[in-house]
Protein backbone atom coordinates (compact mmCIF):
# COMPACT_ATOMS: atom_id res chain seq x y z
CA UNK A 1 0.00 0.00 0.00
CA UNK A 2 3.02 2.30 0.93
CA UNK A 3 4.65 2.10 -2.60
CA UNK A 4 1.14 3.11 -4.18
CA UNK A 5 1.11 5.89 -2.21
CA UNK A 6 4.29 7.08 -3.04
CA UNK A 7 3.95 6.36 -6.64
CA UNK A 8 0.80 8.59 -6.59
CA UNK A 9 2.54 10.97 -4.71
CA UNK A 10 5.50 11.19 -7.09
CA UNK A 11 3.82 11.38 -10.11
CA UNK A 12 1.16 14.04 -8.89
CA UNK A 13 4.15 15.95 -7.53
CA UNK A 14 5.84 15.73 -11.98
CA UNK A 15 2.08 16.69 -12.89
CA UNK A 16 1.54 19.73 -11.21
CA UNK A 17 4.97 21.22 -11.44
CA UNK A 18 6.15 20.22 -14.85
CA UNK A 19 5.32 23.46 -17.09
CA UNK A 20 5.47 23.00 -21.49
CA UNK A 21 4.97 19.38 -22.09
CA UNK A 22 7.23 16.08 -22.01
CA UNK A 23 10.49 16.98 -22.46
CA UNK A 24 9.80 19.25 -19.82
CA UNK A 25 9.42 16.79 -17.63
CA UNK A 26 12.78 15.44 -18.13
CA UNK A 27 14.65 16.80 -14.80
CA UNK A 28 11.39 16.37 -12.94
CA UNK A 29 11.72 13.01 -13.73
CA UNK A 30 15.46 12.33 -12.81
CA UNK A 31 15.42 13.51 -9.59
CA UNK A 32 12.27 12.03 -8.70
CA UNK A 33 12.12 8.66 -10.22
CA UNK A 34 16.13 7.98 -10.67
CA UNK A 35 17.69 10.34 -8.04
CA UNK A 36 15.05 10.29 -4.91
CA UNK A 37 13.48 6.99 -5.23
CA UNK A 38 15.41 4.93 -7.62
CA UNK A 39 13.30 2.99 -8.84
CA UNK A 40 15.13 3.57 -12.17
CA UNK A 41 18.49 4.50 -13.99
CA UNK A 42 19.50 7.18 -16.38
CA UNK A 43 19.41 4.60 -19.15
CA UNK A 44 15.75 3.13 -18.61
CA UNK A 45 14.51 6.61 -18.61
CA UNK A 46 16.32 7.25 -22.24
CA UNK A 47 14.58 4.39 -23.29
CA UNK A 48 11.03 5.12 -21.80
CA UNK A 49 11.18 8.70 -23.64
CA UNK A 50 12.43 7.03 -27.48
CA UNK A 51 9.46 3.83 -27.09
CA UNK A 52 7.13 7.12 -26.25
CA UNK A 53 8.18 8.51 -29.47
CA UNK A 54 7.18 5.56 -31.22
CA UNK A 55 3.98 4.74 -29.48
CA UNK A 56 0.62 6.49 -29.02
CA UNK A 57 -0.27 9.12 -26.47
CA UNK A 58 1.39 11.48 -24.03
CA UNK A 59 5.18 11.01 -22.84
CA UNK A 60 4.28 11.44 -19.23
CA UNK A 61 1.53 8.77 -19.16
CA UNK A 62 3.54 6.63 -21.17
CA UNK A 63 6.31 6.94 -18.23
CA UNK A 64 4.24 6.48 -15.70
CA UNK A 65 2.86 3.46 -17.07
CA UNK A 66 6.63 1.85 -17.47
CA UNK A 67 7.72 2.77 -14.15
CA UNK A 68 4.59 2.34 -12.65
CA UNK A 69 4.69 -1.43 -13.63
CA UNK A 70 8.16 -1.40 -12.49
CA UNK A 71 7.15 -0.73 -9.21
CA UNK A 72 3.66 -2.43 -8.75
CA UNK A 73 2.74 -4.34 -11.55
CA UNK A 74 -0.46 -3.53 -13.44
CA UNK A 75 -2.04 -1.48 -10.56
CA UNK A 76 1.39 0.52 -10.62
CA UNK A 77 0.75 1.17 -13.74
CA UNK A 78 -2.54 2.75 -13.10
CA UNK A 79 -1.73 4.24 -9.93
CA UNK A 80 1.48 6.35 -11.74
CA UNK A 81 -0.92 7.48 -14.08
CA UNK A 82 -4.05 8.54 -12.38
CA UNK A 83 -1.70 10.74 -10.45
CA UNK A 84 0.10 12.30 -13.09
CA UNK A 85 -2.81 13.34 -14.63
CA UNK A 86 -4.50 14.39 -11.70
CA UNK A 87 -3.39 17.73 -10.98
CA UNK A 88 -4.02 18.61 -14.38
CA UNK A 89 -7.93 17.95 -14.05
CA UNK A 90 -7.74 19.56 -10.81
CA UNK A 91 -6.22 22.73 -11.94
CA UNK A 92 -8.08 23.18 -15.42
CA UNK A 93 -11.60 22.21 -13.57
CA UNK A 94 -10.49 25.70 -11.26
CA UNK A 95 -9.53 27.70 -13.80
CA UNK A 96 -12.00 27.15 -16.39
CA UNK A 97 -14.30 29.53 -16.26
CA UNK A 98 -11.75 32.59 -16.31
CA UNK A 99 -9.59 30.67 -18.53
CA UNK A 100 -9.15 34.06 -21.37
CA UNK A 101 -8.14 36.38 -17.95
CA UNK A 102 -6.10 33.80 -16.51
CA UNK A 103 -3.60 33.41 -19.54
CA UNK A 104 -3.74 36.82 -20.31
CA UNK A 105 -3.19 38.44 -16.11
CA UNK A 106 -0.20 40.23 -15.65
CA UNK A 107 1.09 37.95 -12.99
CA UNK A 108 0.99 34.89 -15.20
CA UNK A 109 2.32 36.40 -17.74
CA UNK A 110 5.68 37.40 -15.83
CA UNK A 111 5.86 34.08 -13.62
CA UNK A 112 5.52 32.35 -17.25
CA UNK A 113 9.16 34.25 -18.12
CA UNK A 114 11.18 33.25 -15.12
CA UNK A 115 9.68 29.61 -15.19
CA UNK A 116 10.24 28.98 -19.05
CA UNK A 117 13.95 30.63 -18.20
CA UNK A 118 14.55 27.95 -15.26
CA UNK A 119 13.13 25.31 -17.67
CA UNK A 120 15.64 25.58 -20.01
CA UNK A 121 18.36 25.94 -17.67
CA UNK A 122 17.18 22.64 -15.61
CA UNK A 123 16.79 20.53 -19.34
CA UNK A 124 20.23 21.85 -20.00
CA UNK A 125 21.58 19.76 -17.01
CA UNK A 126 19.29 17.02 -17.52
CA UNK A 127 21.05 16.45 -21.22
CA UNK A 128 24.54 17.07 -19.29
CA UNK A 129 23.88 14.32 -16.51
CA UNK A 130 22.24 11.91 -19.56
CA UNK A 131 24.50 12.47 -22.21
CA UNK A 132 27.44 11.35 -20.31
CA UNK A 133 25.26 7.84 -20.47
CA UNK A 134 23.98 7.69 -23.61
CA UNK A 135 27.46 9.36 -25.14
CA UNK A 136 29.85 6.88 -24.19
CA UNK A 137 32.63 6.22 -27.53
CA UNK A 138 32.58 7.77 -31.25
CA UNK A 139 29.65 5.61 -32.57
CA UNK A 140 27.34 6.75 -29.67
CA UNK A 141 28.81 10.56 -30.71
CA UNK A 142 28.70 10.01 -34.45
CA UNK A 143 24.90 9.04 -33.80
CA UNK A 144 24.47 11.81 -31.70
CA UNK A 145 26.03 14.52 -34.18
CA UNK A 146 24.22 13.25 -37.37
CA UNK A 147 20.41 13.19 -35.90
CA UNK A 148 20.87 16.85 -34.84
CA UNK A 149 22.13 17.71 -38.10
CA UNK A 150 19.27 15.42 -39.58
CA UNK A 151 16.36 17.18 -37.21
CA UNK A 152 18.29 21.02 -37.72
CA UNK A 153 18.26 20.75 -41.44
CA UNK A 154 15.37 18.20 -42.16
CA UNK A 155 11.75 17.53 -41.34
CA UNK A 156 12.17 13.94 -41.45
CA UNK A 157 9.61 12.62 -38.31
CA UNK A 158 10.99 12.13 -35.39
CA UNK A 159 9.26 8.20 -34.97
CA UNK A 160 11.14 7.82 -38.48
CA UNK A 161 14.72 8.61 -37.05
CA UNK A 162 13.99 6.35 -33.77
CA UNK A 163 13.06 4.02 -36.33
CA UNK A 164 15.91 3.85 -38.80
CA UNK A 165 18.58 3.77 -35.81
CA UNK A 166 16.98 1.01 -34.08
CA UNK A 167 17.58 -0.60 -37.14
CA UNK A 168 21.17 0.19 -37.56
CA UNK A 169 21.32 -0.99 -33.97
CA UNK A 170 20.20 -4.71 -34.90
CA UNK A 171 21.89 -4.81 -38.22
CA UNK A 172 25.39 -3.68 -35.91
CA UNK A 173 24.44 -6.45 -33.89
CA UNK A 174 25.50 -9.04 -36.02
CA UNK A 175 29.15 -7.83 -36.26
CA UNK A 176 31.92 -9.11 -34.40
CA UNK A 177 32.57 -6.27 -31.69
CA UNK A 178 28.92 -5.60 -30.69
CA UNK A 179 28.43 -9.63 -30.66
CA UNK A 180 31.45 -9.22 -27.88
CA UNK A 181 29.79 -6.13 -26.46
CA UNK A 182 26.56 -7.46 -25.68
CA UNK A 183 26.79 -11.09 -25.10
CA UNK A 184 25.27 -12.60 -22.12
CA UNK A 185 27.22 -11.45 -18.81
CA UNK A 186 29.59 -9.34 -21.64
CA UNK A 187 28.39 -5.84 -20.23
CA UNK A 188 28.37 -4.85 -16.56
CA UNK B 1 -25.37 8.44 -24.35
CA UNK B 2 -23.12 11.38 -25.39
CA UNK B 3 -20.78 11.06 -22.71
CA UNK B 4 -20.31 7.71 -24.39
CA UNK B 5 -19.56 9.31 -27.64
CA UNK B 6 -17.02 11.66 -25.39
CA UNK B 7 -15.46 8.69 -24.34
CA UNK B 8 -15.16 7.21 -27.63
CA UNK B 9 -13.83 10.18 -29.48
CA UNK B 10 -10.82 11.22 -26.77
CA UNK B 11 -10.16 6.81 -26.88
CA UNK B 12 -9.60 7.10 -31.03
CA UNK B 13 -7.45 10.43 -30.51
CA UNK B 14 -5.10 9.05 -27.44
CA UNK B 15 -4.48 5.94 -30.23
CA UNK B 16 -3.75 7.82 -33.39
CA UNK B 17 -1.80 11.19 -32.11
CA UNK B 18 2.00 9.91 -31.43
CA UNK B 19 4.62 12.04 -29.80
CA UNK B 20 3.30 13.75 -27.34
CA UNK B 21 0.29 16.36 -26.69
CA UNK B 22 0.53 18.83 -29.75
CA UNK B 23 -0.07 15.48 -31.76
CA UNK B 24 -3.46 15.95 -30.62
CA UNK B 25 -4.25 19.11 -32.24
CA UNK B 26 -5.46 18.08 -35.47
CA UNK B 27 -7.79 15.43 -33.93
CA UNK B 28 -9.03 18.23 -31.69
CA UNK B 29 -9.89 20.24 -34.79
CA UNK B 30 -11.93 17.21 -36.41
CA UNK B 31 -13.58 16.39 -33.29
CA UNK B 32 -14.90 20.01 -33.01
CA UNK B 33 -15.86 20.40 -36.38
CA UNK B 34 -17.65 17.31 -36.58
CA UNK B 35 -19.40 17.05 -33.38
CA UNK B 36 -19.58 20.95 -32.61
CA UNK B 37 -19.32 20.95 -28.98
CA UNK B 38 -15.99 23.33 -29.52
CA UNK B 39 -14.97 25.76 -31.53
CA UNK B 40 -11.52 26.50 -33.09
CA UNK B 41 -10.77 29.13 -31.14
CA UNK B 42 -11.57 27.23 -27.92
CA UNK B 43 -8.81 24.86 -29.13
CA UNK B 44 -6.08 28.20 -29.76
CA UNK B 45 -7.22 29.68 -26.39
CA UNK B 46 -6.27 25.89 -24.89
CA UNK B 47 -2.69 26.11 -26.41
CA UNK B 48 -2.01 29.19 -24.87
CA UNK B 49 -3.32 28.38 -21.36
CA UNK B 50 -2.01 24.56 -21.47
CA UNK B 51 1.78 27.15 -21.69
CA UNK B 52 0.79 28.66 -18.48
CA UNK B 53 -0.69 25.93 -16.43
CA UNK B 54 1.04 22.64 -15.31
CA UNK B 55 0.83 19.35 -16.69
CA UNK B 56 0.91 17.63 -19.73
CA UNK B 57 -0.47 19.50 -22.82
CA UNK B 58 -2.88 16.36 -24.42
CA UNK B 59 -4.41 16.05 -20.62
CA UNK B 60 -4.61 19.87 -19.89
CA UNK B 61 -6.78 20.04 -23.92
CA UNK B 62 -8.83 17.29 -23.04
CA UNK B 63 -9.81 18.26 -19.67
CA UNK B 64 -10.81 21.51 -21.08
CA UNK B 65 -12.70 20.40 -24.02
CA UNK B 66 -14.48 17.79 -21.48
CA UNK B 67 -15.87 20.55 -19.20
CA UNK B 68 -17.04 23.19 -21.93
CA UNK B 69 -18.92 19.83 -23.48
CA UNK B 70 -19.83 17.93 -20.01
CA UNK B 71 -19.26 19.58 -17.17
CA UNK B 72 -16.70 18.48 -15.05
CA UNK B 73 -17.79 14.42 -15.76
CA UNK B 74 -17.01 14.88 -18.89
CA UNK B 75 -13.59 16.63 -18.19
CA UNK B 76 -12.75 13.13 -16.02
CA UNK B 77 -13.96 10.91 -18.60
CA UNK B 78 -12.60 12.59 -21.63
CA UNK B 79 -9.07 12.69 -19.61
CA UNK B 80 -9.64 9.37 -18.87
CA UNK B 81 -10.14 8.17 -22.26
CA UNK B 82 -7.76 10.11 -23.91
CA UNK B 83 -4.94 7.99 -21.47
CA UNK B 84 -5.95 4.61 -21.81
CA UNK B 85 -4.47 3.89 -25.11
CA UNK B 86 -1.09 5.01 -23.80
CA UNK B 87 -1.61 2.68 -21.19
CA UNK B 88 -2.61 -0.34 -22.71
CA UNK B 89 -0.07 0.25 -25.41
CA UNK B 90 2.63 0.72 -22.69
CA UNK B 91 1.72 -2.33 -21.06
CA UNK B 92 1.94 -4.62 -23.86
CA UNK B 93 5.31 -2.98 -24.82
CA UNK B 94 6.41 -4.08 -21.21
CA UNK B 95 4.95 -7.80 -21.98
CA UNK B 96 7.56 -7.63 -25.31
CA UNK B 97 10.20 -5.90 -23.76
CA UNK B 98 10.48 -8.14 -20.74
CA UNK B 99 10.87 -11.47 -22.98
CA UNK B 100 14.02 -9.92 -24.70
CA UNK B 101 15.32 -7.92 -22.00
CA UNK B 102 18.40 -9.87 -22.18
CA UNK B 103 18.56 -10.29 -25.72
CA UNK B 104 22.56 -8.60 -26.84
CA UNK B 105 20.14 -7.69 -30.25
CA UNK B 106 17.45 -5.01 -28.03
CA UNK B 107 20.39 -3.97 -25.81
CA UNK B 108 22.47 -2.96 -29.14
CA UNK B 109 19.21 -1.57 -30.41
CA UNK B 110 18.99 0.96 -27.14
CA UNK B 111 22.47 1.56 -27.38
CA UNK B 112 22.18 3.33 -30.50
CA UNK B 113 18.52 5.04 -29.98
CA UNK B 114 19.69 6.60 -26.69
CA UNK B 115 22.30 9.13 -28.28
CA UNK B 116 19.36 9.88 -31.16
CA UNK B 117 16.71 10.82 -28.31
CA UNK B 118 19.55 12.50 -26.43
CA UNK B 119 19.95 14.77 -29.78
CA UNK B 120 16.03 15.08 -29.87
CA UNK B 121 15.88 16.19 -26.39
CA UNK B 122 18.21 18.57 -27.08
CA UNK B 123 16.04 19.57 -30.40
CA UNK B 124 13.32 20.45 -27.54
CA UNK B 125 15.25 22.58 -25.70
CA UNK B 126 16.55 24.55 -28.65
CA UNK B 127 13.02 25.13 -29.75
CA UNK B 128 11.91 26.56 -25.81
CA UNK B 129 14.80 28.52 -25.72
CA UNK B 130 14.40 30.66 -29.14
CA UNK B 131 11.54 31.90 -27.64
CA UNK B 132 12.32 32.29 -23.69
CA UNK B 133 15.66 34.52 -24.90
CA UNK B 134 14.41 35.91 -27.93
CA UNK B 135 11.52 38.79 -28.17
CA UNK B 136 10.59 38.03 -31.84
CA UNK B 137 10.80 35.22 -33.78
CA UNK B 138 14.48 34.24 -35.14
CA UNK B 139 13.15 34.08 -38.70
CA UNK B 140 12.30 37.60 -38.67
CA UNK B 141 16.12 38.86 -37.51
CA UNK B 142 17.26 40.25 -40.53
CA UNK B 143 20.14 42.03 -39.32
CA UNK B 144 23.48 41.10 -37.08
CA UNK B 145 22.58 43.97 -34.75
CA UNK B 146 18.81 42.97 -35.06
CA UNK B 147 20.47 39.31 -33.71
CA UNK B 148 21.61 41.49 -29.96
CA UNK B 149 18.65 43.78 -29.66
CA UNK B 150 16.01 40.81 -29.75
CA UNK B 151 17.83 38.91 -27.52
CA UNK B 152 16.11 38.95 -24.26
CA UNK B 153 18.73 39.92 -21.67
CA UNK B 154 16.38 39.25 -18.62
CA UNK B 155 15.09 35.67 -19.14
CA UNK B 156 19.14 35.25 -20.56
CA UNK B 157 20.78 36.21 -17.29
CA UNK B 158 18.12 34.11 -14.95
CA UNK B 159 19.18 30.93 -16.81
CA UNK B 160 22.59 31.18 -16.50
CA UNK B 161 22.14 32.03 -12.96
CA UNK B 162 20.00 29.37 -12.20
CA UNK B 163 21.99 26.87 -13.93
CA UNK B 164 25.26 27.09 -11.09
CA UNK B 165 22.99 26.19 -8.07
CA UNK B 166 21.04 23.65 -10.49
CA UNK B 167 23.61 21.81 -11.05
CA UNK B 168 26.05 22.04 -8.11
CA UNK B 169 23.18 21.57 -5.17
CA UNK B 170 20.91 18.49 -5.03
CA UNK B 171 17.61 20.87 -4.83
CA UNK B 172 14.84 19.71 -6.46
CA UNK B 173 13.72 21.74 -9.55
CA UNK B 174 10.13 22.42 -7.80
CA UNK B 175 12.25 24.86 -5.80
CA UNK B 176 14.09 26.29 -8.35
CA UNK B 177 10.38 26.50 -10.82
CA UNK B 178 8.83 29.09 -7.43
CA UNK B 179 11.78 30.66 -7.25
CA UNK B 180 11.93 31.86 -11.09
CA UNK B 181 8.36 32.12 -11.11
CA UNK B 182 8.28 35.04 -7.87
CA UNK B 183 11.51 36.33 -9.68
CA UNK B 184 9.79 36.50 -12.79
CA UNK B 185 6.58 38.39 -11.18
CA UNK B 186 8.93 41.13 -9.55
CA UNK B 187 11.37 41.48 -12.17
CA UNK B 188 8.65 41.70 -14.92
CA UNK B 189 10.51 39.12 -16.94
Amino acid sequence: MKDFWKLFISFAKIGAFTFGGGYAMLPMFQKELIESRKWITDEELMDYYAISQCTPGVIAVNTATFVGHKVKGFWGAVVATLGVILPSIIIISLIVSIIAEFAESEIVVHAFGGIRACVCALILSSIIKLGKKAIVDKLTLGVFVIVTLLSLFTSIPVVLIILAFGLIGFGLSYTKAFKRRFEEGADK
Amino acid sequence: MRLLQLAYEFFITGLLAFGGGLATLPFLYDMGTRTGWFTNEDILRMVAVSESTPGPLGINMSTYVGILTFGLLGGIVASLSLVLPSLLTILLVIKILDKFKTSPKVKAIFYIIRPATMALIVMALISIAKVTFFNVPLNEIGSFSGFFSAINYKTLILAVVLFIPIIKTKLHPIFFIAASAIIGVIFKL
